[in-house]
């Protein structure tokens, strides 16, 4: 490190200013060793790497796109892929509908009420501390069908015919994966629609009050068009999200997504692709996975972004 | 206008009072809405936790009940034969070093980039920012093979080791930012008194500076702490069995002790505990954090 610090150091002119170069150096070049090394080196590396065949971990040669043609026509990928996708979409989906909802209702439940609001807010915001593995194992203890509390709860109040193999069913393993996910989740955007409610001055629905407008009236009318702008931040927060789970799923179902790929995501094919494939092009098909994962996050969340500004825009 | 007059002089008997007769009904029903739901959300945890003291036996027999006579067998057995005492002291070494160097680092990166004018700022600050929208996991492949040719040819290191600065690069984004923002809000007086006094840069920094932003600290360490302990996918992909961390260790857990509900309770009561206390113990510190920027 002395010696990087010392070829950084040749003078360039300008560098006698008052923060001494080796002064900046010292303070900049950990962090920035760190960061590059260990988190930009191998993001750019990822990208480049697909661009090329391989053999185990030997490079064989530059080959274009042909590792992104193989994600989509190199069965099983060809259709593990669009079936991940699909998957993803009906997560963010299934995830905007439930918890989305669910935080916003809160949100605009708790804004209102005097009492144990403190510790209600801690109450649903406590899940999302736990890990999302410990989330994923303690609810596959609680879904099992003979032992589970799920189960059993159903059973002592005489909803036994209700009782389910929950994780086990692959009509319902994706819809459970995405309530569990719900559960753990729904305090976040409850916290960031509860700070934007806090923002929202009292007159607003005071004076739609006074001008006869029912409750809902006044929600759907003053409220809501004021929460927009979180509203697109909330959406594209869990569009992110769901679109890279991997920890819970694969603690409820494993790397495969059981049963039967019914809850395969894309993270958990990356994962396989990387790490569990026997195909000897392995790194060269991942990292191509990885780009386009990258490129599909990335660009839907910006253009969501321009789309909720318009909307935004359009409003005021 | 006139609503705002009679607001202001009655604020505190008159307002309420009115709508709030109306929606009593509504009130009462979002009420009972909400603690239903606070139930929902905390008993997950709580049956976690009544599990973990419960006989194995106790529990096939009725999967939903209370530890009348708490045990702590599940505990030590998880504890020795599951392995968590291995992956309990990986995970306080993993987590802990890789939250004080990322977090020296950052502190030290902030220092010049929130208070001196320099050549290249700009372009520093937007690349450590870049790392925000940077999923790390992607390039999980490189990393991969990087650790491995970097533990090849010092083999002295251990692996964890490479983790650590894979963790502490992780953290830096968030970290130089958060704190670049806390240095340049701080006062130049202070600065300029001391330099008079003639300090050094790293006198300052250290002696002065650091102290002012501690509140910052504890935050961005603890936004640190929190992913880290959870994380199950590194250690997964870059270390040898016996250096997993708490939540890959439970992987293994699972498929060793599938059907011994309790244990497996008591492993996973071991893996959130220390987050519970870090909260209760920090919790002060991070509001403190958060509303500094505010107040002052």
């Amino acid at each position: 490190m002395v010696q990087a610090q010392r070829r950084l150091r040749r003078p360039v002119g300008t560098g006698g200013g008052r923060p001494r170069r080796r002064v900046l150096l010292t303070f900049l070049l950990p962090a920035l060793a760190l960061y590059t090394v260990f988190i930009i080196y191998p993001l750019v590396s990822a990208a480049e790497y697909s661009l090329y065949s391989w053999s185990g971990n030997r490079q064989d040669g530059f080959t274009g796109l042909s590792d992104f043609h193989q994600l989509f026509t190199k069965y099983p990928l060809s259709e593990q892929v669009w079936r991940a996708l699909g998957h993803n979409c009906l997560f963010f989906i299934g995830t905007m509908l439930i918890q989305t909802t669910l935080g916003l209702a809160f949100a605009v439940l708790l804004h209102k009420s005097r009492r144990g609001k403190r510790f209600l807010q801690t109450a649903y915001t406590l899940p999302h501390l736990v890990s999302p593995i410990v989330v994923g194992y303690l609810w596959s203890i609680m879904l099992n069908p003979q032992f589970g509390a799920i189960n059993a709860a159903l059973r002592d109040v005489g909803l036994g015919a209700l009782a389910q193999p929950w994780r086990g069913d692959p009509h319902l393993a994706l819809p459970v994966a995405i309530v569990v996910n719900a559960w753990q989740w729904v305090g976040f955007p409850m916290l960031l629609f509860g700070a934007a409610l806090a923002g929202i001055p009292d007159e607003y629905e005071q004076a739609a009050r006074v001008d006869g407008a029912s409750s809902w009236q006044v929600f759907r009318r003053v409220t809501l068009p004021l929460l927009t702008p979180v509203l697109g931040i909330v959406t594209v927060l869990t569009f992110i999200g769901t679109f890279n789970v991997l920890d819970l799923v694969f603690a409820l179902q494993g790397s495969q997504g059981n049963p039967g790929f019914a809850t395969d995501t894309l993270g958990l094919l990356f994962y396989r692709t990387a790490f569990q494939n026997p195909d000897p092009n392995a790194i060269g098909q991942s990292c191509a996975l990885a780009v386009c994962m990258f490129v599909l996050i990335f660009g839907v969340s910006l253009a969501a972004n321009k789309i909720f500004r318009r909307m935004e825009d359009r409003l005021t | 206008m006139t609503t705002l007059t009679v607001g202001e002089r009655s604020t505190v008997t008159a307002r309420p009072r009115s709508p709030r007769r109306r929606i009593r009904a509504g009130g009462a029903a979002s009420a009972i809405l909400l603690w239903v739901y606070a139930l929902a959300a905390l008993a997950p945890l709580v049956i976690m936790a009544f599990n973990s003291l419960r006989t194995e036996q106790d529990l096939a027999n009725q999967p939903l009940g209370l530890p009348l006579h708490p045990a702590f067998g599940n505990y030590s057995r998880a504890w020795s034969e599951g392995n968590f005492s291995t992956y309990f002291m990986n995970s306080v070494l993993i987590t802990v070093t890789s939250v004080v160097l990322g977090t020296g680092v950052s502190v030290l990166a902030a220092y010049p980039l929130g208070r001196y004018r320099f050549r290249g700022r700009g372009v520093l600050s937007s690349y450590f920012l870049a790392g925000l929208m940077l999923p790390i996991r992607l390039g999980a492949v490189p990393v991969f093979y990087l650790v491995n040719s970097l533990t090849q040819s010092m083999p002295g290191v251990d692996a964890r080791f490479w983790l650590i600065c894979v963790y502490a690069g992780s953290g830096v984004p968030f970290s130089v930012f958060v704190l670049t923002a806390f240095f340049r809000q701080l006062p130049m007086e202070l600065e300029e008194a001391a330099r008079i006094d003639g300090a050094g840069e790293l006198r300052i920094f250290a002696r002065i500076m650091v102290p002012m932003v501690r509140p910052a600290l504890t935050t961005v360490a603890l936004f640190q702490f929190i992913p880290l302990w959870n994380d199950f996918f590194f250690p997964l992909v870059l270390l040898r069995d016996d250096q997993w961390t708490l939540p890959t260790g439970l992987t293994r857990f699972f498929g060793e002790f599938e059907a011994a509900h309790a244990t497996l309770s008591a492993g996973l009561v071991i893996t959130t505990i220390p987050l519970v206390v870090l909260f209760l113990v920090a919790t002060k510190q991070i509001v403190a954090g958060l509303t500094a920027g505010i107040s002052k």
